[in-house]
C-alpha cells in the first residue's frame, strides 16, 4: 500500500508539470502583442513596453517558464494586472474556500442523491420508481446548469422568498447554488449507481448467496452495493472536478465570489496572469483530488492491481 | 484511474463477416428500445429543422422592433418577443443549425485527433503510449469547462474558436477510448494472422483496427454531442461565444436573465431548446450503447 502510495505521487509529478506548462503557455497562445492585447489599443507605447516588462515577456520563452515555475515553488502566481496585488493573496484570502465549499457541498449532495435514486432503482428495476427516477436523472443530465439556476432563483428566491438570490456563506445563500452545481452531477451518479447494481446483481456469487438463503436486504447492502461501488467512487471523483469547473457558471449566475467569478471577471478584464492563477489553482486541486480517490479506491478494493 | 470506463465495458470485438447482418441485428436492438428510438426521431427532426427551419420563418431574426418588445407569447409570435422585439420563435429556429453544427464540429474535430492519438498509443504501444497517454493525463487534469474556457479567453471570443476549445476539450476522452479498445482488438489472434500474412501496419489499423472499434466510437461521439451543446452553450451564456446579434441560445439565456422577473419568456424558452437538443443526443446515445454493445445493461 505504502509503496502505490509513492509510486501514485510520482506519477503525479509529469502531471502537474504538463499543467503547468499549458497554463503558462496560454500567455503565448494570445493572438499578436500579448502586452498590446492585454492594455488595450489606444494606450501610449511606454505603457504597454512597462507591463511587458513586468510580465517578464521581453525573456526568451524558456527562461520565462523557469522564472514563472521558480514563482509558483514559493507560491508566487504573478500580480494581478487589475489591481497590483498577488494574486495567491487574492485567490487565498477567501476566493479558494467558498469554491471548494461550493463545490464539496455539492458532492455531498450528488452522493446522496445520486446513491439513493441509483440503488432504488436498480433494487426496484423496471418499476414505475425506476422508470421515474431515470427519467428525472436523464433531464438532470441534458440541463444546462446555468438556466436552472435562474429558474431557481426566480422561483425559490424572488417569487416565495425563501432563499436568497446571491451571495454565498450564510445557509439561505448556500442551499440554491449548491442545488444548481450538484444536480447534474446527482443524474450521473444515479445512472452509473444503477447499471453498476445491475452488474453486480447478475453475478454468480449474488445468486450462490440468496440460494444460501441470505436475506434480500443483507444480498443488497452488504454484498452487491460494496462490490457496485467500485466504479462509481472514480465518477465521484471526476463529478468533483466537473463541479470545480462548473462552479464558473454557477457562481456567475448567484453572483457568488469564489475563483469560478474571479476568473470570468478576468478574462473580460483581459488579466491574464489572473486566469491562469485561477486556472492553475483549480487543476492543482483537481489532480490532488484524484490522487485521493486513487489512493481509496486501492484501499477499499485489494484485489485490484490499479499497475 | 478510469480503468473501469462504462462505454468500452464488455463491447464485444468480435470481428465481422457478415456485414449486412449486423447491420440487421443492431437496426432491431435498436427499434426495440423505445427511448432510442424516441431519441432518435428528435435527433432526425432537429436536423430537419436546422436545414429547412430557418427558410419557412415570417420574421427576421436580427430584426429589432422596439414597438413590439417584450411581447408575450401568442398566435402571432408563439414565443413571444425579447427586449429588442426580435420574435424568438424565429430566434430558436435560426439558432438549431448553430447548435448542431457546434456540437458536430467539436466532437469531430476531438474525435479525428482523440482517434489518432489513440490508435497510435494502442497499436504501437511502447515509448509513444507513454508520451502520449501523459498528454492526455494533463488535458485530464484542467476539471471540467474549464480547458475550453481557457483557450477561448485567449483566443477570442466566437463560435469557431468555441468549437475549437471544445473539441480540444473531448480529444482526451476519446483517446482513452480508443486506446483501450485497440488494445482489446490488437490483441485477437486473426490480427497476429494477418500480421504474419505480411500485411502493412496501416492495412490492418484501416481495414481491421477502426471497423472494428467503431461501435463504441460511435456511441461515445453521439453523447459526445450533448456534452459539446452544454458546454459551448455554457461559453456563450458567459459572453465568451456567440456574440450580438448572432441567434445563439446560450446567448439568448443570457440576454433574457435581466428580464426573469417579468418576462420570464425570454430566458426559459432557449433553455428548454437546449434540453430538448441534448435530451434527444442524451436518448440516442444511450439506445445506440445497448444496441451496439448487447452485453451491457442487461
Amino acid at each position: 500500500m505504502f509503496q502505490y502510495i509513492i509510486r501514485r505521487l510520482l506519477q503525479t509529478i509529469p502531471v502537474i508539470i504538463g499543467v503547468t506548462i499549458i497554463v503558462f503557455l496560454l500567455m503565448h497562445l494570445i493572438p499578436g502583442d500579448a502586452a498590446q492585447v492585454i492594455v488595450g489599443e489606444g494606450v501610449p507605447q511606454e505603457q504597454v513596453d512597462q507591463i511587458r516588462e513586468n510580465l517578464g515577456l521581453n525573456e526568451p520563452i524558456p527562461v520565462q517558464y523557469f522564472n514563472y515555475i521558480g514563482g509558483l515553488l514559493q507560491g508566487d502566481l504573478g500580480d494581478s494586472i487589475r489591481s497590483s496585488r498577488p494574486i495567491t493573496d487574492e485567490i487565498f484570502t477567501s476566493r479558494f474556500w467558498i469554491t471548494m465549499e461550493l463545490a464539496v457541498y455539492s458532492t455531498i449532495l450528488a452522493v446522496f442523491l445520486g446513491l439513493t435514486a441509483g440503488i432504488i432503482s436498480a433494487v426496484k428495476r423496471n418499476s414505475a420508481a425506476d422508470v421515474g427516477i431515470m427519467i428525472i436523472a436523464l433531464f438532470g443530465l441534458s440541463m444546462p446548469n446555468f438556466w436552472l439556476g435562474l429558474i431557481l432563483i426566480q422561483y425559490f428566491a424572488v417569487d416565495l422568498g425563501w432563499f436568497r438570490p446571491s451571495g454565498w456563506g450564510t445557509w439561505s445563500q448556500n442551499v440554491l447554488p449548491v442545488i444548481t452545481l450538484g444536480t447534474g452531477g446527482a443524474a450521473i451518479i444515479a445512472r452509473m449507481t444503477r447499471s453498476s447494481m445491475l452488474e453486480v446483481i447478475g453475478q454468480d456469487y449474488i445468486r450462490t448467496a440468496r440460494a444460501k438463503g441470505v436475506r434480500e436486504r443483507v444480498v443488497i447492502y452488504r454484498h452487491a452495493l460494496k462490490n457496485a461501488m467500485i466504479p462509481v467512487i472514480t465518477v465521484i471523483g471526476l463529478e468533483f472536478g466537473g463541479f470545480l469547473g462548473g462552479a464558473v457558471l454557477t457562481e456567475t449566475v448567484f453572483a457568488v465570489n469564489g475563483m469560478g467569478r474571479y476568473v470570468i471577471d478576468s478574462i473580460r478584464a483581459r488579466d491574464f496572469p489572473v486566469v491562469q492563477g485561477t486556472v492553475l489553482v483549480l487543476s492543482l486541486m483537481f489532480v490532488f483530488v484524484n490522487l485521493l480517490v486513487d489512493i481509496s479506491y486501492r484501499y477499499f478494493n485489494k484485489r485490484i492491481d490499479l499497475n | 484511474m478510469n480503468e473501469i470506463l462504462p462505454e468500452t465495458r464488455g463491447t464485444s470485438f468480435a470481428p465481422s463477416t457478415n456485414r449486412h447482418g449486423r447491420w440487421r441485428s443492431f437496426y432491431n436492438r435498436l427499434s426495440k428500445n423505445k427511448a432510442a428510438l424516441v431519441g432518435g426521431y428528435l435527433v432526425v427532426l432537429c436536423v430537419i429543422t436546422a436545414i429547412i427551419g430557418p427558410y419557412l420563418t415570417q420574421y427576421d431574426p436580427a430584426k429589432v422592433d422596439y414597438s413590439i418588445r417584450l411581447l408575450k407569447p401568442s398566435a402571432e409570435h408563439w414565443f413571444g418577443t425579447d427586449h429588442n422585439g426580435r420574435d424568438i420563435f424565429t430566434r430558436i429556429i435560426h439558432g438549431m443549425p448553430l447548435t448542431l453544427s457546434v456540437g458536430f464540429f467539436s466532437v469531430l474535430v476531438g474525435a479525428v485527433f482523440g482517434i489518432i492519438l489513440g490508435v497510435f498509443s494502442g497499436y504501437y504501444g511502447g515509448k509513444w503510449d507513454a508520451v502520449i497517454m501523459r498528454v492526455v493525463d494533463v488535458m485530464l487534469a484542467f476539471p471540467g469547462i474549464l480547458l475550453a474556457l481557457a483557450i477561448v479567453s485567449v483566443l477570442g471570443k466566437s463560435l469557431v474558436m468555441v468549437v475549437i476549445a471544445v473539441g480540444i476539450f473531448s480529444v482526451p476522452t476519446f483517446a482513452r477510448i480508443v486506446r483501450g479498445s485497440t488494445l482489446a482488438v490488437r490483441k485477437l489472434e486473426y490480427i497476429d494472422a494477418m500480421r504474419a500474412l505480411g500485411a502493412s501496419d496501416r492495412r490492418i489499423i484501416f481495414k481491421h483496427i477502426l471497423p472494428n472499434i467503431s461501435s463504441p466510437i460511435i456511441v461515445q461521439a453521439t453523447l459526445r454531442i450533448a456534452i459539446a451543446i452544454l458546454t459551448a452553450s455554457g461559453l456563450s451564456f458567459l459572453g465568451l461565444g456567440a456574440q450580438p446579434p448572432t441567434p445563439e441560445w446560450g446567448a439568448m439565456l443570457n440576454d433574457g436573465r435581466n428580464y426573469m422577473q417579468e418576462h420570464p419568456h425570454i430566458a426559459l424558452i432557449p433553455g428548454i431548446a437546449i434540453v430538448v437538443v441534448v435530451l434527444a443526443f442524451n436518448l440516442f446515445g444511450d439506445g445506440l450503447r445497448d444496441a451496439l454493445d448487447p452485453k451491457a445493461n442487461k
